[in-house]
């Protein structure tokens, strides 16, 4: 048989989230890339949740975007509602957050991946990594194609080795009925990478025809809609939106669930694959939650030209009959009929302790993976992880010096510090309470974070990079300005404040000051501002928080620069621990095992102490002398 | 905020001649400036050059003179940890140094970590290379040690105490942070003013930790003593007496079992940890052999042995006996019950122990005696016959520094409630205050709060 030899720069394996992102960036970036997909209609698909964002993961779709990447774009072009999570919380936990018209963002992700220069789209189960030497040189599909290449990102989703499990009824395949990747697990396997195993759930799809929307509280998106990407225009957004629908289960719904746990493949132990604590399965739930006598059930819309409703907060993994009967407990789902069954996938993936910060396997050069093939869970988790993947994957062929954002840096930085650095006993998520830093990781100030990195990368362009400058220096100035503006205590300015709920002035005060009550705003002082110059809103925005939360905003300054002093001591990638005699064997064993690649990140390993990590600094000290 | 600024007790803790206390860190300077005087009552010490001495006086918060001492400077790189170091040449004596390190503490440094003088000085390139070695173990076998001995001497009761403290504390994080997380399931209306009673429980309970800490009893501090003797020889009434006379009982901690009672004790400001045992017989009786092999072992333990005998009946094989088993220790016999009728004489017991041994004929039951006896304690310990491990106190007051960091996150968070910040930043100072107590009892933050998140809120899709 004749073997077809083509050759590129980088494939891209899987066109989920993490994918998409991994192949643009790639492209973007010059280099000839070409992505594989079991089937060219679920490029960006959406099998679970139809939105994009919320809280924490509204965070890493501004992100992906000051950086360069596509998510924010695609949600914008396609969403069909829109609501600004937490908005009477503190900036820092503000979170966007959107429903999808799922094929339309399907179709127009494919459609910006089609016009993408360098960028070929093909459709094959790629099922060999082709090495040398622990480094890449290409794969080979199932019929027998060998790319050469110079780098592989692996973005296989949930489709190694997938089982989709509905009660006794199991199926041997990927989300929605797809094709599953059932040979690359062994090719991965021998390159000496460990697998492993994880669970995650679906609920049902129902036909909206079927559901009694009277019986629910609708749920509507906000008047003012707020784009996600950076260059979207906020006039381009205003659209006419449509609604979700609230409503709740009872005890008859319980008991249905209860009576039938034995039949559920997770109690009868059938899955083994470890299931998220974030979205339970209502099984979970109930049992978990045996005094709550209701749940909350979240009616989603999947599209416009589609009747499907999500049913959110019910996934399961019961059998048919028996999620029918419990669907229809439920006031307004009566007579729902199921359009698809409520499902659990278990899939392979890896422990992503075998990777570095840039997403690189430490043990195989070239090989980068991204997605929940790393064990994360989440469409924004994964699309954040394939950015990162596919540039480092492009800068390292460029021979440029890849991207590590930090702790301090990103929400992204979290995400991948914690999946390279900690032991995940389930598909990790994003949340805000991850980030130690958050008060300086806003969703608001993620292009003024980032965008600096991405034009470096060669991601964002000239002129997006010159506006975010321009940017930084309205909001110094004006900061400034307000801090110099002194207001003294005339009657006038004691009418403005009593007029506003405030206490009266005693001394002379300056404009910041005044804003930091919580009664004024920056927009209310206006009256009493007359040097003001109209500024664009999003540099209000910023200055306000900036002045508001100054105290709290300096004190995470000063953590993260301690922080940082420990991130900068790098460990040399040859050490020996087996050489530290008075790091404690727990400690060594850790250290040995995941290889860190900075005295910060050692830190974070659990089993290792502070006492080890002194010890480690007095160690690298003796070494750099040497 | 703390600064990053260290100080310890450099010398032994014992009450040797002179105490230093040193403290070295990029404010080493300024803090030692704002609590040293010199002979006209003028605050100059930033006004020192490097490598002198000087004369003055260590003040307090409240101005009042605490110590006299002499002073030295020593500016970087011209030191042990070659960063700016003060060390401060104090009146020996545990009291004054642990006062004077207080002291240098509440103005702004903090206590060095096990080995981190050390670890200081071979990172700034003042030890050899070649001594890495000998530094790192140093600063794990300190640690262990540490570590160690800072649960071990932590009272059982207050290890609980710390850890419900955190329990409550962590309820309330992950309260807080998963109705962030899924504000649709979960709603945060009214949550400042049920926070604001939370917080004034926590911080009451707080102030009560801190007081304990302050007063020593937080750790098993003090010599430690053991009462021991035959029963019914007057034991009880000792303890007793040393409690209410002086007035400075800290608290009775309940034993672990029935038969130990152990007291904190303050006697004319040295500090005492006293177990009193049971009487110790040979007995075939299960129980009171449990409580006999509990006063052997606390025996085997203690730094100083009070031995009572009653006067009144003659000895026998049990004396022997236990004073065999006090042989290594440093013993006081007390000749209790002198009031009545006596058969056991000094002249007849000095030829039954070594010599040296402090025998005192008391009366517990007419208060005889006790004067003495208290004047030979303090004699002994000024004469470092006995004293006790400065780690314990060390750990103490590391804990202590902890508590304090963690009143003032609760306070921080009670004023961020009443300055109408949002429910966010509360979150901020719970957690601070989570992680202080946690290093009392060597626990890291790690995943608990996403644990406590899941484990106790229902959220997700």
């Amino acid at each position: 048989m004749l073997q077809m030899n083509e050759k590129v720069d980088v494939c891209v394996i899987g066109a989920g989230h993490a994918g998409c992102e991994a192949a643009l960036a790639c492209a973007r970036l010059g280099l000839e890339t070409v992505i594989f997909t079991v089937s060219i209609d679920s490029i960006a698909m959406m099998p679970c949740n139809p939105n994009i964002g919320g809280t924490s993961k509204g965070h890493l779709v501004r992100e992906i975007d000051a950086l360069g990447g596509e998510m924010g774009k695609n949600i914008d072009k396609t969403f069909i509602q829109s609501k600004m999570l937490n908005k009477s919380k503190g900036p820092a936990v503000h979170s966007l957050r959107a429903q999808a018209d799922k094929a339309e963002y399907s179709r127009a992700m494919r459609k910006v991946l089609e016009n993408q220069d360098h960028l070929t789209i093909k459709q094959a189960e790629v099922c060999e990594l082709l090495s040398e030497d622990h480094k890449i040189t290409g794969v080979k599909t199932f019929t027998g194609t060998v790319y050469e290449c110079k780098a592989v990102v692996l973005c296989t989703g949930t489709y190694l080795n997938a089982r989709c499990l509905c009660g006794e009824a199991i199926t041997y395949t990927g989300p929605n009925g797809l094709q599953p990747a059932d040979h690359l697990t062994d090719s991965l396997k021998s390159l000496g990478i460990e697998m492993r195993r994880f669970k995650t759930g679906t609920p049902a799809r129902m036909d909206k025809r079927s559901i009694d929307f009277t019986k629910m509280e609708e749920q509507f998106g906000d008047e003012e809609i707020i784009p996600f990407s950076f260059s979207t225009r906020k006039e381009d957004v205003q659209i006419d939106q449509v609604s979700c629908f609230l409503t709740y289960t009872n005890e008859k719904t319980h008991d249905i669930i209860r009576n039938n746990l034995d039949r559920s493949p997770i109690y009868a132990g059938i899955i083994e694959g470890t299931g998220p604590r974030y979205c339970p399965s209502i099984e979970d739930k109930v049992v978990k939650f045996a005094d709550k006598d209701r749940h909350q059930v979240f009616i989603e819309p999947e599209g416009l030209h589609t009747n499907e409703m999500y049913v959110g907060g019910m996934s399961s993994s019961l059998p048919e009959d028996v999620q029918l009967a419990m669907y229809r407990t439920v006031p307004g789902l009566e007579q729902c009929k199921i359009v698809r069954n409520a499902y659990a996938i278990e899939y392979d993936c890896i422990d992503a302790r075998q990777l570095y910060a840039t997403l690189e396997f430490k043990n195989i050069k070239g090989l980068f993976s991204g997605g929940q093939f790393n064990g994360s869970s989440g469409y924004e988790e994964a699309a954040a992880q394939g950015l990162i993947a596919g540039m480092n994957a492009a800068l390292t062929i460029l021979g440029k010096e890849p991207i590590v954002l930090d702790r301090s840096q990103a929400y992204i930085g979290v995400l991948i510090d914690d999946l390279v650095t900690k032991e995940n006993f389930e598909p990790y998520r994003m949340m805000t309470s991850r980030a130690e830093y958050r008060l300086l990781l806003r969703q608001d100030n993620a292009d003024l974070r980032l965008r600096k990195i991405g034009y470096e990368a060669g991601l964002v362009s000239e002129k997006q990079y010159q506006d975010i400058l321009e940017k930084q220096e309205f909001i110094k100035k004006e900061v400034n300005r307000l801090k110099n503006t002194v207001i003294g205590a005339s009657r006038e300015h004691q009418n403005f404040l009593e007029a506003h709920g405030s206490s009266q002035l005693k001394t002379a005060a300056n404009l910041a000051e005044l804003i930091c009550r919580p009664e004024l705003s920056y927009e209310l002082l206006a009256d009493i501002d007359p040097g003001r110059q109209p500024l664009p809103e999003d540099v209000i925005e910023q200055v306000e928080i900036e002045i508001k939360y100054e105290g709290y905003i300096e004190r995470q300054q000063k953590q993260v620069a301690q922080f940082k002093k420990m991130e900068k001591r790098l460990i040399p990638s040859d050490l020996d621990y087996e050489e530290i005699s008075s790091l404690r064997l727990e400690a060594k064993q850790k250290l040995i095992a995941y290889r860190p690649v900075s005295v910060g990140q050692a830190s974070r390993i659990s089993g290792v102490s502070p006492a080890d990590i002194s010890v480690l600094l007095v160690y690298l000290e003796q070494r750099k002398a040497k | 905020m703390k600064t990053d600024t260290i100080a310890a007790i450099a010398t032994a803790m014992t009450d040797s001649g002179i105490g230093i206390i040193r403290i070295s860190g990029e404010e080493a300077i300024s803090i030692a400036h704002s609590i040293f005087i010199n002979k006209n009552n003028k605050k100059c010490l930033n006004t020192y050059d490097s490598h002198t001495i000087h004369y003055g006086f260590i003040i307090d918060k409240d101005l009042r003179i605490v110590d006299e001492v002499m002073i030295s400077i020593m500016k970087k790189p011209h030191s042990y940890t070659a960063e700016d170091t003060v060390e401060i040449n104090c009146h020996g004596g545990v009291f004054m140094m642990r006062k004077i390190l207080e002291i240098v503490i509440e103005a702004g440094a903090r206590t060095a970590m096990p080995g981190e003088f050390t670890k200081r000085a071979f990172l700034n390139g003042r030890i050899d290379l070649s001594r890495a070695e000998a530094v790192m173990d140093i600063i794990q076998s300190k640690n262990e040690f540490a570590l160690k001995s800072s649960i071990k001497q932590l009272n059982g009761s207050l290890y609980e105490t710390i850890k419900k403290l955190r329990e409550d504390i962590l309820y309330e994080i992950a309260f807080i942070e998963s109705a962030l997380d899924d504000p649709e399931h979960i709603s945060l209306e009214d949550y400042p003013q049920q926070l604001t009673v939370k917080i004034t429980d926590l911080g009451h309970r707080l102030k009560k930790l801190l007081d304990s800490a302050n007063d020593g009893r937080m750790m098993k501090e003090g010599i430690h003593t053991v009462i021991v003797g035959k029963p019914n020889v007057g034991k009880s009434s000792l303890l007793n007496i040393l409690v209410g006379e002086e007035k400075a009982i800290v608290t009775d901690i309940a034993g672990t079992t029935r038969d130990i009672i152990e007291e904190y004790v303050s006697v004319q400001g040295i500090p005492f940890h006293i177990t009193d045992t049971a009487g110790i017989r040979n007995t075939e009786d299960v129980v009171e052999k449990i409580g006999v092999e509990k006063a052997k072992k606390a025996l085997f333990e203690a730094d100083l042995v009070i031995y009572m005998i009653d006067a009144s009946v003659p000895l026998d094989q049990n004396d022997s006996d236990i004073m065999k088993m006090a042989e290594d220790k440093k013993m006081i016999i007390l000749l209790n019950k002198s009031d009545l009728s006596v058969c056991v004489t000094e002249e007849q017991l000095k030829s039954n122990v070594s010599d040296g041994l402090k025998i005192i004929k008391t009366s517990t039951k007419e208060k005889e005696g006790i004067d003495v006896f208290i004047e030979t304690i303090k004699d002994m310990f000024f004469h470092n016959e006995i004293s006790y491990n400065d780690e314990v106190y060390i750990t103490n007051l590391r804990h202590k520094e902890a508590i304090e960091d963690a009143y003032e996150s609760i306070g921080q968070v009670a004023k961020s409630i009443n300055d109408q910040m949002p429910e966010d930043f509360y979150s901020i100072d719970l957690m601070n205050a989570y992680a202080s107590l946690g290093t009392i009892i060597g626990e890291e933050v790690g995943e608990d709060l996403v644990n406590e998140i899941f484990s106790k809120f229902c959220m997700g899709k």
